[in-house]
């Protein structure tokens, strides 16, 4: 059961991920990776994981359709109906992950695997909680200092308006002009 | 068997994500790439924590990063592909070439 | 205490909330009728639900390069995601999955119909429609947050994400009496991501219809199904969140979810046409700088709570 329901997942996903760059479609193009995406998170439930491969689904559809956004919004050709090529280097490129995966398989086949250590707890949710709040706290600790540097660097950059374009040279402007009204002390 | 071969999925993932980023000329299809190759960690991440080492939690640990690593790619590119396109209405790697060294 | 079904409560789930959701159009429609100061009458729901035949065998509108496979995709992802977010919701003390992270397993599925509407505003090739689904996903980035602290605050209470335990957890008191916040919260998202009454917004009426505007026929149905099946699941799921699921006196446990769940489906009926519509930009302001930190107060007073309990 477990292996049927890995290998339909593989092929679907390694079949989307093939679609990812062969569809002239943009739209189709982020949902196959969409699609791709999914299929690991369901390799992850199937592997027994199942708040990871939930909360991986939950993630990866989020961030999809917010790419799809910001792909309608900056790619020249969006729904694919004037194909064109948008590569460089193809064959190069073809070469160099050809290259990878052949070495990467042999590794996987030739490579001496240890043999399994100890069995999987009960609650497997409970294990990631008790490691990222125990053991694995600075992992953590980075992390949320990485996701917050994040945001703000991203807002910095995607904005091209400063405080002194909204508030005034003298920052005394009340209310601050905005291109789109709300906010904070509008 | 079931191991090796997952771990075939993720490397398949991993090598059709890196043709993407290395071949693909526009930065949203790079990044499409990227996540594709963080996938593969995923898989790979799952595969050797169910069959190899269940009983440490390190391997959904390093699934937490990679899931976060990709918000943050996703995060960063698309706040550096807003800021170039702002300043130079240009949406491919091949005409941003002023960031070659 | 949740036992998980046998094969027929897979059938059986969806053709509850199938009734559900067609009593709550019925509702509707009684309310629709005295708002516009009618008598509501059988005859008026009757013809409601003639729209169903009608759709099935309408002829569909074709478009010029329309993406069929996005749109079909998009059109059935809505449905069908709401159909599977109920798997896991215990129906007295019975769920067709006790899945041990159910409550993120609904949150994916609800996530999903994002996913749904911004394909069926997409696939039409039409601008109304892709507006429609922007604007969808514009709310979504607004309730989103909120909704998943509420949840959060649920499972917090119960320390688990099984809902057989945040049941169970419940024994006693309610998760609603001390969780408002999230209660309400979490209603509101309801309505949100079935994108009915307030948060009709991606369908409005100033847009043609949005994401509803090219969908004609089948595809028309399964779209108006989904929304109704949305709500159904959501009123579904504040049972067993917040008001402590099958518990009750006398009567047996699946005749408390019924009751709780009619209830709560039509406190949301009642409320759809007493909220007039908002603009995503303004709820995402009252989302993010009202609604999130009200939220997180609510889960960090839950947390404190669940660890006094525990130190005493």
């Amino acid at each position: 059961m477990e292996a049927v329901s890995l290998w339909g997942l593989g092929v679907v996903a390694l079949a989307c991920a093939v679609a990812v760059f062969a569809c002239d479609s943009m739209a189709r193009a982020t949902f196959a990776l969409l699609g791709s995406l999914v299929c690991v998170g369901g390799v992850v439930f199937v592997l027994g994981l199942p708040y990871l491969g939930v909360v991986t689904v939950l993630m990866m559809v989020m961030e999809m359709v917010v790419m799809a956004v910001f792909m309608v919004a900056y790619m020249m050709n969006p729904a694919g109906l004037m194909p064109m090529s948008m590569l460089h280097n193809k064959r190069g490129a073809l070469g160099i992950s050809a290259a990878v995966f052949a070495s990467l398989t042999g590794a996987v086949f030739l490579v001496d695997w240890p043999q399994r250590r100890g069995s999987p707890p009960r609650d497997t949710t409970f294990q990631v909680g008790k490691a990222l709040m125990g053991g694995q706290m600075l992992t953590m600790v980075v992390l949320g200092f990485v996701l917050l540097a994040t945001m703000v660097a991203a807002t910095v950059l995607a904005l091209h308006r400063g405080r002194y374009d909204r508030l005034g040279d003298d920052l005394d402007r009340c209310p601050a002009r905005d291109p789109a009204g709300g906010g904070v002390g509008r | 068997m079931t191991f090796e071969l997952v771990l075939v999925l993720a490397a398949g993932l991993f090598s059709v994500g890196l043709f993407g980023a290395l071949s693909q000329q526009s930065i949203v299809m790079i990044m499409m790439g990227i996540e594709l190759m963080i996938g593969g960690v995923i898989v790979a991440a799952a595969d050797f924590w169910h069959f190899l080492a269940p009983a440490a939690a390190d391997g959904q640990v390093v699934i937490v990063v990679a899931v976060v690593a990709m918000a943050v790619e996703m995060a960063m590119g698309f706040a550096v592909t807003t800021a170039l396109y702002r300043a130079r209405q240009v949406d491919t790697t091949d005409m941003a070439r002023e960031l070659k060294g | 205490m949740v036992e998980a079904g046998r094969w027929w409560t897979v059938l059986l789930a969806p053709a509850l909330l199938l009734a559900g959701a067609l009593l709550a159009v019925a509702a509707d429609t009684c309310a629709a009728a005295q708002h516009a100061g009618r008598r509501p009458s059988l005859g008026a729901v009757g013809r409601r639900l003639l729209e169903v035949p009608r759709l099935l065998t309408a002829q569909p509108r074709t478009l010029p390069a329309a993406d069929r496979l996005l749109w079909r995709l998009g059109v059935l992802i809505v449905p069908a995601a709401a159909v599977l977010s109920v798997l896991v919701v215990p129906f007295g003390h019975r769920g067709v999955a006790d899945l041990s992270v159910g409550l993120v397993w609904f949150n994916a599925m609800e996530v999903l119909t994002w996913a749904g509407l911004w394909l069926a505003g997409w696939g039409p090739n039409s601008v109304f429609s892709l507006v429609g689904g922007y604007r969808f996903v514009a709310q979504g980035l607004a309730y989103e947050l909120p909704l998943m602290f509420a949840l959060i605050s649920a499972a917090t209470g119960a320390q688990s994400l099984r809902l057989a335990d945040i049941v169970a957890a419940q024994q006693g008191l309610w998760f609603v009496v001390w969780m408002p916040v999230g209660f309400l919260v979490h209603l509101a998202g309801v309505l949100a991501f079935a994108f009915l009454g307030p948060f009709a917004y991606p369908a409005g009426h100033d847009l043609a219809g949005g994401v509803l505007a090219e969908a004609s026929g089948v595809d028309r149905l399964l779209l108006q199904a989904g929304r109704w099946l949305w709500l159904t699941a959501g009123a579904a799921m504040a049972v067993p969140l917040f008001l402590g699921g099958g518990n009750g006196p006398v009567l047996p446990a699946w005749a408390w979810s019924l009751l709780k769940t009619l209830a709560v489906l039509g406190l949301l009926v009642y409320g759809l046409r007493r909220v007039p519509v908002v603009r995503a930009d303004r709820y995402v302001e009252l989302a993010w700088v009202v609604l999130l930190p009200l939220t997180l107060v609510q889960v960090l007073a839950v947390a404190l709570v669940v660890l006094v309990r525990q130190g005493g």
